[in-house]
């Protein structure tokens, strides 16, 4: 052809032109994690001010340990959500998981690691039992998983016995929330952190150079990695400071539970941003029929995601006993809704088809600020109810608004 | 004329008692555009889906590049290179368009997607048709206009090195000025060597972009003339059946 134009990918321009970009796009109603980082800075602002606790070394330190049990939840349900689809009952199957996990221990403590082994199965077979009837027999996951949010709590008081709790006795177990690792680790994880988002990045920019297309300017990486720095910097530095009140027995470093929970995060983004499969679950998401003349296997593709949610709810339930250390019959029935909250407050749409891993990660972490923040202000239980409702209400409107505004179709065509 | 990439002789589908194709003969070229054209049941949607291998025709002599085939499946006619462009299009609204265009076939390499690979093969494909409506080939299908999107979709067959395009009423859809844009995009694709059939009830786009027109009606096919050779008023005059070679 003659006349030649060179169409453009969003990799051109300098480092202005990028954030132009940014805002227009901010404008225009993709608005990524702009709500929920928004919530966040309001309710520091909110709780900082009118509790003299919450700001402290101690309770921020208990924020991040409390909010990993959510983010790992949300992290799972985002699979399905993606899809257009809910699994209510993921956090009572991680729940029946565990019970079966502490009760094979008290008759087998040795083999606690294949116990735990176990319980991913049963994970894993929970997922498939839901995605088959959803993706095959065609049963909406809204009413499949309801049954089995009634169902499995009754498997758990048979399992649990008359009490309906068992405690948890595996000390590698209870060390995930309660053991902080050396404070030079934390700087090392800082550290590796840095490491891979910069070679991830430098990955990506040879390929294009490669394949001769343009490429944003380094100096948008350098800043990106600065800010990362920053608040990991930040972050790290305020988990390093002894937080024990008594000085004979420091308390410092970041939690054991962290490096965790940000490589279960990092796994899921890549899983969903760098496969195939991860394309297909979007796909799947946004429009099934153009998938399925695409030749994607869409019943195998929504299967597999409820396999994913269950099976990583089901670590999302080693953290929750971890914490508690016990196994309660109504274990994992609240969280899944919280969990709910968290997805559409960091901007996953119900809708199927939108969303990122880091997005939900940061609505959780709101959804545990206010759970945190009105508990330290001695606010009843009834009342921190309504305001996550309430947020999940609002954060569900700025999406429903947002999308307007982009143009995109509320509906599921 | 030269041999015909696609020839359909005798093909005959029907649905219990009723005969919707009732001995069909079809020619479609490299290079050409062939219009179908015909009134709402003359069986202009069985017949492709018989050539996409969706519905496969009950009898007839089906020839691709002047040898005997037979299509049973949508896989078999992928593989051959004949792809069909339906009238919903069938693109993901939350995907970008180097995603739609390479859905269900992406690239690996270092075990993981190779974007960069799709995004300059994407770029390429939808320079070759000389797009420049298209702001740029990262931005999601939400944001396209329908001609845009029409567009999106006929660039996907071109990246699939597809011979023959078939296109489902592509301007039905469509305003004054995207349907010229689209039509164009039909003209190129043709002047690139792909065989075009385009399905059309829009006589008026069909004289401006068509080589062929092969009229149906009620399960035969009444005409197949080269648009030089005719005018409107005959077209529908065969369309309507009031007319007969």
């Amino acid at each position: 052809m003659s006349d030649v134009v060179p169409i453009k990918t969003g990799h051109e321009g300098s480092t202005a032109d990028q954030f132009k970009a940014y805002f227009s796009r901010l404008r225009a109603g993709e608005m990524g994690a702009v709500p929920a980082v928004g919530a966040m800075l309001v309710l520091l602002g909110l709780f900082g001010t009118l509790s003299p606790y919450f700001l402290t070394t101690i309770n921020i330190a208990n924020l991040f340990v409390q909010s990993a049990t959510l983010m790992t939840m949300t992290a799972a349900l985002v699979f399905v959500i993606l899809i257009g689809e809910i699994d209510l009952s993921a956090g009572v199957t991680a729940g029946t998981g565990m019970a079966v996990f502490v009760k094979l221990n008290q008759t087998m403590p040795d083999l606690w690691l294949a116990n735990l082994a176990f319980a991913f199965l049963i994970g894993l077979a929970v997922g498939w039992l839901v995605g088959f009837f959803v993706a095959k027999i065609g049963v909406p996951s809204f009413v499949i998983s309801l049954a089995l949010y009634l169902a499995l709590p009754g498997v758990m008081l048979i399992i649990l016995g008359e009490g309906g709790v068992l405690r948890v006795e595996v000390p590698e177990i209870k060390a995930i929330m309660n053991q902080n690792l050396p404070v030079w680790s934390g700087w090392a994880m800082l550290g590796v952190c840095l490491v891979v988002t910069f070679a991830m990045a430098m990955w990506d920019r040879t390929r294009r150079i490669k394949a001769g297309l343009a490429v944003r300017p380094m100096a948008l990486l350098w800043i990106k990695i600065a800010a990362l720095a920053a608040v990991g910097g930040g972050v790290v530095q305020l988990l390093s400071v002894s937080r024990s009140l008594n000085p004979l027995n420091p308390i410092q470093g970041v939690p054991l539970v962290m490096p965790l929970a940000i490589f279960i995060l990092f796994a899921c983004t890549f899983l969903l941003d760098r496969t195939r499969f991860g394309r297909h679950l979007f796909a799947v998401g946004g429009n099934p029929e153009a998938a399925r003349r695409a030749g994607i296997k869409v019943a195998n593709i929504r299967i597999t995601a409820f396999i994913i949610t269950s099976t990583l709810a089901m670590i999302s339930g080693v953290f929750n006993i971890s914490r508690i250390g016990n196994v309660e019959s109504s274990a994992g029935k609240a969280i899944v809704l919280s969990a709910v909250a968290a997805a559409v407050v960091g901007g996953v749409s119900l809708f199927g088809g939108r969303g990122r891993i880091a997005h939900a990660a940061l609505g959780a972490f709101v959804i545990a600020m206010i759970d945190n923040g009105l508990g330290l202000l001695g606010i009843p239980a009834g009342v921190n109810f309504m305001v996550t409702g309430g947020v999940l209400a609002i954060a569900a409107t700025v999406d429903a608004l947002a999308r307007k505004r982009s143009g995109a179709s509320l509906t599921r065509s | 004329m030269s041999t015909p990439l696609v020839e359909l002789s005798g093909v005959k589908k029907s649905f219990g008692p009723v005969d919707v194709l009732k001995g069909i003969d079809l020619k479609i070229y490299a290079g050409k555009v062939t219009a179908l054209v015909g009134d709402n049941g003359a069986g202009k949607s069985t017949l492709i889906k018989g050539l996409s291998g969706v519905q496969p025709y009950d009898e007839g002599v089906v020839k691709f590049a002047g040898e005997e085939v037979n299509i049973t499946t949508a896989r078999q006619s992928g593989a051959m290179g004949i792809e069909v462009v339906y009238q919903d299009l069938a693109l993901c609204e939350n995907l970008d368009i180097v995603q739609n265009m390479f859905l269900g076939r992406e690239e690996i390499s270092q075990l993981t997607l190779d974007e960069s690979s799709m995004e300059a093969q994407a770029s390429r494909a939808l320079q070759s048709l000389s797009v420049k409506t298209v702001k740029s080939v990262r931005q999601k299908v939400s944001s396209l206009s329908g001609g845009q999107r029409q567009t999106v979709a006929i660039a996907r067959s071109v990246l699939r090195d597809a011979k023959v395009v078939i296109l489902d009423e592509p301007t039905a859809a469509l305003g004054v000025a995207q349907t010229e844009q689209v039509l164009n995009l039909v003209r190129r694709l043709a002047d690139s060597g792909v065989a075009v059939l385009m399905i059309s009830h829009n006589l008026v786009d069909v004289f401006q972009v068509a080589d062929d027109i092969a009229v149906l009606y009620l399960g035969t096919m009444v005409a197949q003339l080269e648009a030089k050779d005719t005018n409107h008023n005959d077209v529908i005059g065969y369309i309507t059946g009031l007319k007969k070679l």
